[in-house]
């Protein structure tokens, strides 16, 4: 197997820099929900040493300093780009699985009589020029590899001008080179099994590969396991060209000030319900069960702590948003409490099956609605998202989170398009 | 991107994009679907010539994933039909020819303009010959953010 691992470098920052070129060059960074931490950082803030994730208050006076720009999330914008990159990726190759908003493989069986280092320049190319995003490839046998290539070729530890083939590297080239990485660089080794493998000596790439599997397994899992054979160039995991359907869909917020009545939560819990429906009945899927769930702010330990979810099975699969908001509203009723500062909710679809051949309830009585999701569907496919909805979520969303810095719909709505002069 | 040369590779052979899907938020193009009833007597003599509507998507777009729009302010290009308000349409998979309208950057502003080649470097050009041309010499960097191909004015 061959394959390449394409990722953008930065995506969000990168993103925000096609339409604002005063952002090139200056350290910017993207903020999560209500302006919270780091999600994204430019190179230049990066080596300011901000970490990612780190909040936006910590990094204030380190910002005010150096002149970092601070951006909300715009993730209709970050959707619309990924959706134009992984379009023109596709023209490459007939075999792509897309693993994240910002990276994608790329199977390249059948593409070695070419110069794939060739190849990866024209996919780089193409991608800035069509859509303006910078992005890296790697080259490799296995996935695990190709994402370590991909590192490569980002941090420049090999390759060049952000291509990285290790399918034309020798046996003793790639010793070299993964004597020089740490294991906490590769794909599906997170903090703590770095911990667990450096107390036992295993602190590079080129030490974890040589190891030996069968006194690891006993001790680890067979993910390591399967790790370690990728590392070494057999692959255990293929390309998935279609995204699976998701098992669960989730949709949750943190408000942007603190909701102490029932009413805001109602509001909130039913606005989650109508984006976590409208992705259900995309893909084509009904549910059999809603999870609703509130906390307050973990973060703060001087105030009283609350936190619960419940779990409401429906007696009928449905992907009705109203159906879903009632049963969601049914459950947030008992989970309330009055008294606590709120700070998040959060609606999960659950029990997840192809929707069209509804197994009939003998004693239904519900509303067949499926035509007006149709029309709900397709209004807010025009007219943005909630133009038309549910009397629950109301009107005011106080409980709305904060975006204070957003950058504008460019690509996303007509009155907020780029000016040009 | 340095000079005026906006990097690039050629299209792969044998492949060929679609223009015509529609773009987030466009009202997507009805597809024409003969649905009245015909209980008994004469099928719909029409039923055999049904054809797509036309899209607007399709004639403006080639390049979806590489077309944006943008909006214009002032009346520096009016000599070139483009107007204060007008929708512009821009390709940004197309390499400037001499003479394309362009969107530039210029001072991290976006700006669009008439794209002339000279042997000495380039000019960008507003609405005919006047103070507001800019020369941008071979040790310049220009970047070329577009190639503009439609400039939808309302009447």
């Amino acid at each position: 197997m061959t394959l390449a691992l394409v990722d953008g470098n930065n995506f969000y920052v990168s993103c925000e820099r096609v339409f604002n070129p005063r952002l090139e060059g200056r350290p910017v960074v993207v903020l999560s929900n209500n302006d919270g931490c780091a999600v994204a950082r430019s190179a230049e803030v990066k080596a300011l040493g901000v970490k990612m994730g780190e909040p936006w208050f910590q990094m204030r006076d380190l910002a005010k300093k150096h002149g970092i720009l601070a951006l909300s999330s715009n993730y209709a914008l970050y959707a619309d780009m990924s959706n134009r990159m992984m379009t023109v990726l596709s023209q490459f190759s007939p075999n792509q699985e897309i693993y994240s908003i910002d990276e994608c493989f790329l199977g390249l069986d059948g593409f070695q009589h070419q110069d794939l280092i060739e190849y990866g320049q024209t996919m780089r190319q193409r991608v800035r020029q069509w859509v303006g995003i910078p992005v890296c490839v790697g080259i490799a046998e296995t996935k695990t590899l190709a994402k370590l290539a991909n590192h490569c070729a980002k941090k420049s530890y090999a390759g060049k001008d952000g291509v990285c083939d290790f399918t034309r590297m020798t046996e003793t080239e790639r010793s070299v080179l993964f004597a020089k990485i740490g294991i906490r660089e590769i794909w599906g080794v997170g903090p703590r099994l770095t911990e667990q493998l450096v107390g036992r000596g295993i602190s590079t790439v080129e030490a974890l590969r040589k190891s030996d599997t069968k006194t690891l397994r006993r001790e680890f899992s067979v993910v390591l396991e399967r790790t370690i054979a990728e590392l070494n160039g057999i692959p255990c995991m293929d390309l998935e060209d279609a995204a699976p359907n998701k098992q669960q869909i989730m949709s949750s917020r943190s408000f942007g000030q603190y909701v102490y009545d029932l009413a805001p939560l109602q509001e909130a819990v039913a606005s989650y319900i109508a984006i976590a429906s409208e992705k259900l009945r995309s893909q084509g899927s009904v549910a059999g069960m809603v999870q609703v769930y509130v906390r307050t702010n973990p973060h703060k330990a001087d105030a009283p702590q609350y936190q619960r979810g419940l779990t409401v099975p429906l007696s009928q699969a449905s992907d009705d948003t109203l159906l879903l908001t009632r049963a969601a509203l049914w459950g947030l009723k008992r989970l309330y409490r009055p008294g606590f500062a709120y700070q998040k909710a959060g609606v999960a679809l659950l029990n997840l099956s192809a929707a069209g051949r509804p197994q009939m309830d003998l004693f239904s009585t519900a509303r067949d609605n499926s035509q007006v999701m149709v029309v709900m569907d397709r209004i807010n496919r025009i007219w943005g998202r909630g133009t038309l909805h549910s009397a629950a979520e109301g009107v005011r969303k106080d409980w709305h989170m904060k975006r204070e810095k957003v950058s504008p719909g460019y690509t996303t709505r007509w009155d907020e398009l780029p000016l040009v002069t | 991107m340095n000079g005026h040369q906006v990097p690039g590779g050629t299209p792969l052979p044998g492949v060929r994009l679609f223009a015509g899907l529609p773009q987030p938020c466009i009202p997507q193009a009805g597809i024409p679907i003969l649905a009245s009833l015909v209980p008994a007597g004469f099928p719909s003599p029409a039923a055999d010539f049904v054809e797509d509507r036309l899209s607007l998507d399709e004639h403006l777009i080639e390049h979806k994933e590489a077309t944006f729009f943008v909006r214009v302010t002032g009346n520096s290009m009016t000599g070139f039909g483009i107007h204060d308000g007008d929708l512009l349409v821009v390709d940004r998979s197309l390499h400037p020819a001499d003479r394309s309208v362009v969107i530039a950057v210029v001072d991290g502003d976006f700006t669009v303009k008439q794209l002339c080649r000279l042997p000495d470097g380039v000019l960008l050009r507003s609405n005919g010959a006047g103070h507001s041309d800019i020369f941008v010499g071979p040790e310049q960097e220009l970047t070329v953010w577009g190639v503009v191909r439609w400039a939808i004015h309302s009447v």
